[in-house]
């Protein structure tokens, strides 16, 4: 595995996973009925690069709406990207809001206070 | 039975209905009346914050159709699995309005579940919220049991609800959700 990418649709994110440049991109909405299997394979990907990550690994979260079964399925990849860091592989998630995106800036609170990554926080305009 | 459809229309506009339906929920039907309500709410000029209010909750609130009526689906009769949803704004603010049949024994544990998000304060919820993320499971068709909490959330207000009964069996639930600006 190099370099994985998932098209989007309209209810489900562009996934890019360039694991020789240690770079994670998940992009656009993510509001999918079935949200677990959306996010099996990426969760599956992690857990491979686990085994021989970067020594850093940088996911770019940028995120227009996503639905509350989706929120249970990023918890999850940030759990895996949880282990990365532990493991030896320096990990930033850099979140992205909306400028008044009040929603998106709590939900970026709610994953700070579980998972243990530094989130750096970047703006974008409407 | 004549079905006098002006009244139905009259009534709907005198409420400013923007959108409703009714039967089967499906997730093409969600795809296609989440594209119409987002050109909706552009047409309208909402600003970016309560478009996209009121879009998380519209979303929340017809996936939540959406699995509770995947779980009757196994249910003989047709008119079990069917529900409805109305989107309408009045003033300034949004009301999503959905209607679904539900089992006069599932009644009390739902009853339950919506009391206790509606004691809650903001802050409260806001832990809730993290608890169920954290530690709640996920049903296999991906509801879990987080989007009555979000949409307390996002809105602000306590969740609205009543059972109407039906017959000996069912009970027909309706939810209505206030958006305001």
């Amino acid at each position: 595995m190099e370099k994985i990418s998932i098209e989007g649709t309209p209810k489900t994110p562009t996934i890019t996973f360039d694991t020789a440049k240690g770079f994670l991109e998940i992009k656009g909405r993510s509001i999918p009925e079935n949200s677990i299997e959306f996010y099996k394979p990426l969760v599956d990907w992690l857990e491979k690069y686990s085994g021989s990550p970067k020594s850093e690994t940088s996911v770019n979260i940028q995120l227009e709406y996503f639905n509350t079964s989706s929120s249970k399925c990023i918890l999850d990849v940030f759990k895996k990207l949880e282990a990365i860091n532990k493991g030896g592989s320096a990990v930033t998630i850099n979140w992205y809001y909306e400028e008044d995106d009040e929603d998106m800036l709590k939900a970026e609170e709610d994953y700070q206070a579980i998972i243990n990554v530094p989130f750096k926080m970047v703006q974008v305009a409407e | 039975m004549m079905l006098n459809i002006y009244e139905f229309y009259d009534k709907m506009e005198r409420n400013n209905i923007m959108l409703s339906f009714k039967g089967d929920i499906t997730s093409e039907l969600l795809t296609s009346v989440l594209q119409i309500m987002e050109s909706k709410l552009d047409t309208l000029q909402e600003e970016p914050k309560i478009k996209k209010k009121v879009y998380n909750v519209l979303v929340e609130c017809l996936q939540n159709l959406y699995h509770h009526l995947d779980e009757v689906s196994q249910d003989q009769n047709e008119k079990i699995r069917s529900a409805i949803f109305m989107i309408g704004k009045i003033d300034n603010s949004y009301n999503i309005i959905t209607g679904n049949y539900i089992k006069n024994t599932n009644i009390e544990g739902l009853k339950k579940r919506l009391d206790d998000i509606n004691i809650l304060t903001k802050e409260e919820l806001k832990e809730y919220y993290k608890l169920v993320l954290n530690n709640g499971e996920m049903s296999l068709k991906g509801g879990g049991g987080l989007g009555m909490i979000d949409i307390a959330r996002k809105t602000g207000q306590k969740l609205n609800f009543d059972f109407a009964p039906v017959d000996d069996k069912y009970s027909f639930f309706s939810l209505n959700i206030k958006i305001s600006q």
